[in-house]
């Protein structure tokens, strides 16, 4: 069965009636073309009419390398989610495209985005005390943590401090990284992801798949199945507003009664002390502003100079992920209300190492819009859990092995380099470029397998000799048999398993050269 | 002009008529061509997986062979990338640097340094998509990669607008990856033929009869996943369309 044997739902029943009727004060495109708004605009996915299993992604045992190509074979071998994974990313993508081409000045953004974290990385110990000191003249409480376990030390002592037993949470890909909510499990604390797609994420006791939609290799009914089992949902309604529902009306009574609230955080301003974080489902602001104590967890990445800088980042950040203008929310905290308590928890984990590294330190700019991603044909393909790591995708090739290098090493070698990745990133982020400088760094300090390396000397020995080359291809006949392990560096069953072989040539161009030409050369 | 004709190793092997039709065009356009005789590859296989010392000796036989060259002319965009961003395994000498900046793609060269404005024995009645290879597009700059908010241009669009009987037709994805990836098509086998399907199947959804390119590995490999799908597409390099193949 295909993806076009699917049955389309009908687009009347799947979005909301506001959504529909849509608002007259949108963006309008210079075309006079409303500009709606991705996520509400964004084609219903198709429901498949036989179900089918949700690959699962890839296995990790301890520091092994991740096999990313074993679970992205898994993950193309379940034909429904593939379709609808890499459907739904690439319709991201083109609305991505046609946001950005409404911007005149979009290219002169980038650069200047880029410019600006180039500053403020160049000088990110003087930021970081300046918004420290703003913070704490702001009456919060500024908390420094080395590494993710130093992170989750400093949370638990401050809930267990408050006396809380439950925590409810807006979306953080830093405390992924930090593996937050396991720890507070394994400690009694109880934390309850708010957002829809880390909620779907939890309650199937798995990972965020996608930087910006955490759940996107998931179809509906995948979401339908897990509800059901988790909140009592009907089995058979996997329509996506009943779904949402579901998930908001069971996610609110935790709200209310929390003990405490925390959210991640987009930009943490240095002149002011302020948490800036950019959401669509508002959860941030419930998390933050109604239990008694918030706390915010802040990669030191994520500092930028001052609020005017803001603007452009904005600007850029909500285009790139889902091509809206803007996300539903930017909501600023800056400093606790009336009664309660709020801390900051600002977050080391390998950045300030990565920060001395020549050729990557660049990939601390990212503002995690995920637009990689979804450019990407390799993860479109593969879906984000076949990586193996808290972050996917080009971003994650080149990150994720300066938190584990043999874990993560074969990571750099899931790409075909086409650079799209480079040209969509908003921060400039020269992607596909330090994919490749990754892959030497991996091969120098032996951590590709003997076997690929042995292959590219056995290459290199040949390539290197012309008689040696000749030999081995000059004949006609035997050049098939031959060339593939020089001219496409394989053995043919690995060619040939999913593509057919190139016809063979009645002669080379060097013996045709050499029969025809070789009178006019003189040689 | 001295120019010094570089036929990749898998051009060599399997499409020798792209080496022939290179060679042929270039003398029509009035260059000197000459064919070193003891060159093999750029070294893009060994540098691409990451093993440059591995690619060391290539990288200074591709150097021995064109130094004393004007230009360099490849029909492949992929290797030229790589000599002009990638050859640095070896010391970078002066002969080093002038091969690197001398070294061209074919439709930059035909472009950009011959300019040609004419090419009229070239006639291809046929449906067209053009395949955009990502090293060439993204690399060396072939044409405006969507994903840019510049003006638009297509040097190998310019070039085959100047051939007779043409008629190009738009892909869904005009710039996706199609999946070769020079190491990657073998080491990831499953993801890579996937978006060679794909591909493929864009191709023919857009109509085509022929898909060109500036790029044979692209090509081969595009091949191989339609007649794999048993899609009646044809492949062909545009040095082939531009030197005035029929079909």
């Amino acid at each position: 069965m295909s993806v076009e044997d699917l049955n389309p739902r009908e687009r009347e029943g799947v979005i909301h009636p506001e959504v529909r009727a849509g608002h007259d004060e949108s963006e309008r495109a210079p075309d006079g073309r409303r500009l709606q708004h991705a996520e509400a605009a964004s084609k219903p996915i198709r429901a498949p009419q036989t179900r089918e299993p949700q690959p699962r992604g890839a296995k990790i045992r301890g520091d092994r390398p991740i096999n990313q190509s074993e679970a992205a074979e898994r993950f193309l071998a379940a034909p429904l989610h593939q379709a609808a994974h890499d459907e739904r990313l690439w319709d991201l993508r083109k609305k991505r495209d046609a946001s950005a081409h409404g911007v005149p000045e979009w290219e002169e953004l980038r650069e200047l985005a880029s410019q600006i974290k180039t500053h403020t990385l160049s000088h990110l110990d003087r930021y970081l005390e300046q918004f420290e000191a703003a913070a704490k003249a702001n009456g919060v409480h500024v908390h420094w943590a080395k590494d993710g376990a130093d992170h989750n030390r400093i949370v638990l002592e401050i809930l267990r401090s408050h006396g809380a037993k439950t925590l409810v949470k807006s979306k953080s890909m830093l405390t992924e990284e930090c593996g937050f909510r396991h720890h507070m499990a394994a400690n009694g604390i109880e934390v309850i992801e708010t957002d829809l797609g880390e909620r779907i994420q939890q309650l199937d006791n798995e990972e965020p798949s996608h930087v910006v939609a955490p759940a996107v290799h998931k179809t509906r009914m995948d979401v339908a199945e897990v509800f059901a089992k988790t909140l009592g949902t009907d089995p058979d309604n996997d329509d996506a507003h009943y779904l949402a529902e579901s998930q908001r009306e069971t996610t609110r009574p935790y709200i209310l009664k929390a003990d405490a609230g925390m959210t991640g955080c987009n930009f943490a301003i240095a002149e002011t002390g302020t948490v800036v974080t950019c959401t669509n489902e508002g959860n941030a602001d419930l998390s933050g502003n109604v239990p008694p104590l918030q706390i915010h967890s802040i990669g030191i990445e994520k500092i930028v100079p001052k609020v005017e800088h803001l603007g452009v980042f904005i600007r850029l950040l909500s285009r790139s992920a889902l091509g809206s203008p803007i996300t539903q929310y930017t909501s600023h905290f800056r400093a606790p209300r009336a009664g309660t308590e709020m801390h900051m928890v600002l977050v080391d984990n390998g950045r300030s190492e990565r920060l001395g590294m020549e050729e990557f330190w660049t990939s601390l700019k990212c503002i995690r819009c995920g637009a990689c991603m979804n450019t990407c044909p390799v993860y479109r393909r593969s879906g984000g859990l076949s990586y193996g790591a808290t972050y996917s995708g080009p971003i994650g090739l080149i990150i994720d092995p300066t938190f584990n290098k043999r874990k993560y090493s074969t990571l750099p070698f899931s790409s075909t380099m086409n650079g799209s990745c480079t040209n969509v990133c908003p921060v400039k982020i020269n992607i596909h470029e330090q994919i490749f400088a990754w892959r030497k760094v991996l091969v120098e300090e032996h951590q590709i397998p003997a076997l690929k390396q042995g292959m590219m000397k056995a290459a290199g020995a040949v390539l290197s000799r012309p008689a040696a080359y000749r030999a081995a291809i000059g004949a006609a006949d035997s050049a098939l048999k031959v060339l593939p392990r020089f001219a496409v560096y394989n053995p043919l069953n690995t060619w040939g398993k999913k593509r057919e072989m190139p016809d063979a040539p009645r002669q080379t161009f060097h013996a045709w050269y050499k029969q025809n030409r070789m009178k006019d050369t003189g040689r | 002009m001295r120019v010094g004709l570089f036929v990749p190793c898998y051009v060599d092997a399997f499409e020798p008529e792209v080496g022939i039709a290179t060679l042929e065009l270039l003398e029509r356009l009035g260059c000197t061509v000459e064919y070193p005789f003891d060159q093999t590859c750029c070294g893009q296989p060994m540098t691409n997986t990451g093993c440059h010392a591995e690619a060391a000796a290539t990288e200074a036989l591709f150097v021995k062979n064109f130094s004393g060259f004007d230009y360099v002319v490849a029909p492949s965009g992929s290797c030229v990338h790589q000599v002009r961003e990638h050859l640095t395994a070896i010391p970078q000498t002066d002969e080093v640097r002038h091969v690197r900046a001398s070294t061209y793609e074919l439709v930059e060269f035909l472009h950009d340094v011959l300019k040609v404005e004419d090419l009229p024995w070239a006639n291809f009645p046929h449906k067209v998509a053009y395949h955009t290879n990502c090293n060439a597009l993204r690399g060396i700059h072939h044409a405006r990669p969507t994903e840019l908010v510049k003006p638009y241009f297509s040097k190998p669009l310019d070039l085959l607008r100047l051939v007779k009987g043409v008629e190009l037709v738009d892909l869904a994805r005009p710039d996706e990856c199609c999946g070769f990836g020079g190491t990657f098509s073998v080491f990831e086998p499953a993801v890579s033929a996937k978006m060679g399907y794909d591909k493929v199947a864009d191709q023919n959804r857009a109509g085509a009869a022929y898909v060109v390119s500036a790029d044979s590995s692209c090509l081969m490999h595009q091949k191989g996943c339609a007649e794999r799908l048993g899609l009646p597409l044809k492949y062909i390099h545009i040095a082939q369309v531009l030197n005035g193949a029929a079909a």
